[in-house]
């Protein structure tokens, strides 16, 4: 089985930690309480590891699976943190009858991650987005704020390169 | 409680209130077919197998979970529910690895059975993209293959909700969800405690134990190798079910008679290694006792209910009695004590067991379970694989006479029998250490307060003065409201059994798998538990410490119990776990 417990190490802090254990004791005896304290720990930390989603089970007592099954139905909690540079690559339609969709595959390719992950070392987020509002530039991808448009497949080493 | 009349398909029908339109329609004798629906543990009403029209309601609805009202207009075989139940199924098996004729389940396949009396004739007509999945093979006990997955979740609710696990559930969303663990961490890597109570429960082949029936039988056909067998008390309560016998038939001996031709050298019974662990855990309790031991000690033969001590409460291991399950007393017993007189090298003998549990297989390689320098057991099998053995081999198990065990390790008592259901080791353990204490046989050997099949049960005796107060919890969802009890001081006792699967070892998660329309209206653990009952009483011998065999194992070979060579074969070590992590 792929597990997904790998990926950027986790650098949480003991003030982030005490944050989440205050927000956990103050919720926890609330019916429905997993949601806002998940929200919460994503506002704390940015996204959910398994350190994280361990500790929320430890505190409350909440079967760790039944954490991480919320975690992946809802598309507001994300599993990897975002990078340092954050990639978006528009997947709406004027950008992929463009060839967004090879433009994505090859980040995928020169990263060594999927969309939704990012670069072990922090450096690099991926996702897709539907329409930056450039649709003239199709394709078009953002790093940061900065957006690029008119892509090539070929073009993304030179663009990544910028960034190392 | 009041009765409300309905309709159903023009018919008038009277239920008590509070009733669903299935329980209803059950009372007029319309059976509507069930799939995810199990009473009490998965009222969920997902699966949409069992819609019925209901006038004035502006969809079908659900019946497991609708319930009936004055007046109520039901139509439970209309063409538009027949319809809808036929696409419902169609879209399950469009999603569905319909490899039936490879399939351990097919002849017994929920799905299955469905597709025929739904009359699917055409598996692939939705044909398309499945969601894609793997197999999960991480667990020493069971194998999860989600391509054959129909997302009941009945595995998710028994595990949280009967056995207070929660390992596995749904992830991801709409048709990439899948049954799996956190973070997707294969099932060995969890806190799961191996009870299989989700493969009794799975109606398809989704789920699974990991198979040894082929290494048992290379085993038996290498000359070199002196295979013995040895099988659970809840075995022969259950195996007849695989062969058309009604629910609570003792099959015995069949079973023994079975085995012999499977071609086992020797066919013995874990009842003799239960009236052992009642020699060596009564003592133990006894010694505990007088000598200011860690109270209240607490029953270790379910190894289901012992690992889920070590992941939630590692704190109370010190009150884990130490003494090995009767599985590995036996395996011990027989690899030094038999070997010895049968002059074998022990590395040459292949003990198997046959068990009504799947976490047997986890136990058999757990450490500190090797007293001879080889493992105590080699292979064990559930009581399903017993059947598909038999069946392999062609052996035909109803025509078969009726065969005993094999001497010396074959022969026990009624305290042993009665190990297999829950309250049985409580009592069979209090038969010996009442008359121990007291010096004085036993008028009545019927300690039945600790009979039946509710979740916790408590009683006290007054033993040579003293008030022993005792309780048995089975299911681990009631284990863990017991212990909790006792932890914080509202409940304290002297002994406590406690058995991983609800109703005890005949309901153990290896035992036959019986659908969901049976176990919703059948006593199944019940009737099973009264096999072992009947069998108790019809005993010369009902009390472990006159099994004349166990006498002569201590006289010639152990000394006495406790002793420093039956510490050395007949007792464990435990592990202190985490709840998140294995």
């Amino acid at each position: 089985m792929a597990c997904k417990k790998v990926g950027v190490p986790f650098n949480g802090t003991p003030e982030q930690e005490a944050r989440l254990k205050k927000v956990i004791s103050d919720l926890k005896d609330t019916k429905g309480a997993l949601m806002p304290i998940m929200q919460q720990a994503q506002d704390i930390y940015g996204y959910l590891p398994i350190e994280v989603q361990t500790m929320i089970s430890d505190e409350t007592g909440i079967p760790l699976e039944k954490i991480y099954g919320v975690a992946t139905f809802y598309a507001q909690f994300a599993l990897q943190p975002k990078g340092k540079y954050q990639i978006s690559v528009c997947l709406g339609t004027a950008c992929y009858v463009k060839g967004s969709g090879a433009v994505y595959e090859r980040l995928q390719k020169e990263l060594g991650i999927s969309g939704g992950e990012c670069t072990p070392d922090g450096k690099f987020s991926l996702d897709s987005c539907r329409c930056v509002g450039a649709c003239g530039l199709a394709p078009v991808m953002m790093i940061n704020d900065e957006v690029y448009g008119r892509l090539k497949p070929d073009d993304i080493p030179g663009i990544l390169a910028k960034y190392e | 409680m009041a009765n409300i009349n309905i309709k159903i398909n023009g018919m008038e029908v009277s239920a008590p209130a509070g009733s669903t339109i299935l329980e209803a329609a059950r009372l007029a004798n319309i059976e509507i077919p069930t799939l995810c629906f199990l009473k009490e543990i998965n009222e969920i009403g997902a699966c949409r197998i069992c819609v019925v029209e209901v006038k004035g309601a502006k969809s079908l609805v659900a019946s497991c979970v609708y319930p009936i009202n004055e007046g109520m207009e039901v139509w439970t075989n209309s063409p538009k529910v027949l319809a809808a139940r036929k696409k419902t199924l169609q879209l399950l098996l469009s999603n569905h690895n319909c490899s039936c004729l490879s399939c351990v389940r097919s002849g017994n396949c929920e799905l299955q059975v469905l597709a025929k009396e739904m009359g699917i004739d055409d598996a692939n007509f939705y044909a398309g993209e499945k969601t894609p999945s793997e197999i999960d093979d991480s667990a020493a006990h069971m194998i999860r293959d989600n391509s054959k997955c129909i997302l009941c979740r009945r595995c998710v609710a028994v595990c949280e909700k009967t056995q207070g696990i929660g390992v596995i559930g749904a992830n991801e969303r709409g048709f990439a969800t899948f049954i799996g663990s956190a973070f997707d961490m294969g099932l060995g890597e969890t806190s799961c405690v191996s009870c299989g109570q989700c493969i009794a429960v799975c109606p398809t082949g989704a789920l699974q134990e990991k198979s040894q029936i082929d290494e048992v039988l290379a085993a038996i056909a290498d000359p070199k190798k002196h295979v013995i067998v040895q099988t659970a008390p809840a075995v022969r309560a259950g195996l007849g079910e695989e062969f058309g016998y009604p629910i609570g038939t003792n099959v015995e001996g069949k079973m023994a008679a079975a085995l012999r031709r499977i071609g086992f050298d020797k066919v013995f019974d874990t009842d003799f290694g239960a009236d052992l662990t009642i020699m060596e855990e009564a003592n133990e309790f006894i010694e505990r006792v007088q000598n200011g031991g860690v109270l209240p000690m607490i029953t270790s033969c379910s190894p289901g209910w012992v690992k889920y001590c070590e992941h939630y409460f590692p704190d109370m291991t010190e009150n884990l009695s130490s003494c090995k399950s009767p599985q590995q007393m036996f395996g011990a017993i027989a690899k030094s004590y038999y070997a010895e007189k049968e002059g074998l090298d022990p590395k040459d003998i292949v003990s198997v067991s046959i068990m009504p549990c799947t976490a047997k297989k986890f136990e058999i390689g757990r450490p500190d379970e090797d007293a001879n320098g080889v493992p105590d057991m080699d292979y064990t099998l559930t009581t399903r694989e017993l059947a598909r053995m038999i069946k392999k081999v062609g052996i035909k198990f109803n025509t078969l006479p009726d065969e005993k065990f094999d001497e010396p390790l074959g022969i026990s008592t009624g305290a042993g029998v009665i190990f297999g259901a829950t309250g049985g080791v409580m009592e069979a353990a209090l038969r010996t250490a009442v008359e121990t204490l007291t010096g004085e046989e036993l008028k009545h050997l019927d300690f039945t307060d600790v009979r039946g099949i509710q979740g916790i049960k408590e009683a006290s005796y007054n033993v040579a003065g003293m008030e022993v107060k005792v309780a048995v919890a089975s299911g681990l969802g009631n284990a863990r409201e017991l212990l909790n009890k006792v932890k914080s001081g509202e409940a304290n006792y002297h002994f406590i059994e406690i058995m991983g699967c609800p109703g005890g070892c005949v309901n153990g998660g290896g035992q036959p798998q019986q659908p969901g329309y049976v176990r919703n209206t059948v006593d199944i653990r019940g009737l099973r538990a009264k096999v072992l009952y009947d069998a108790d009483a019809d005993m010369p011998i009902r009390k472990s410490h006159e099994n004349p065999a166990i006498k002569e194992l201590y006289a010639t070979y152990l000394g006495k119990p406790g002793s420093e060579k039956a510490h050395h074969l007949l007792h464990t070590s435990y592990i202190k776990r985490k709840v998140n992590g294995n």
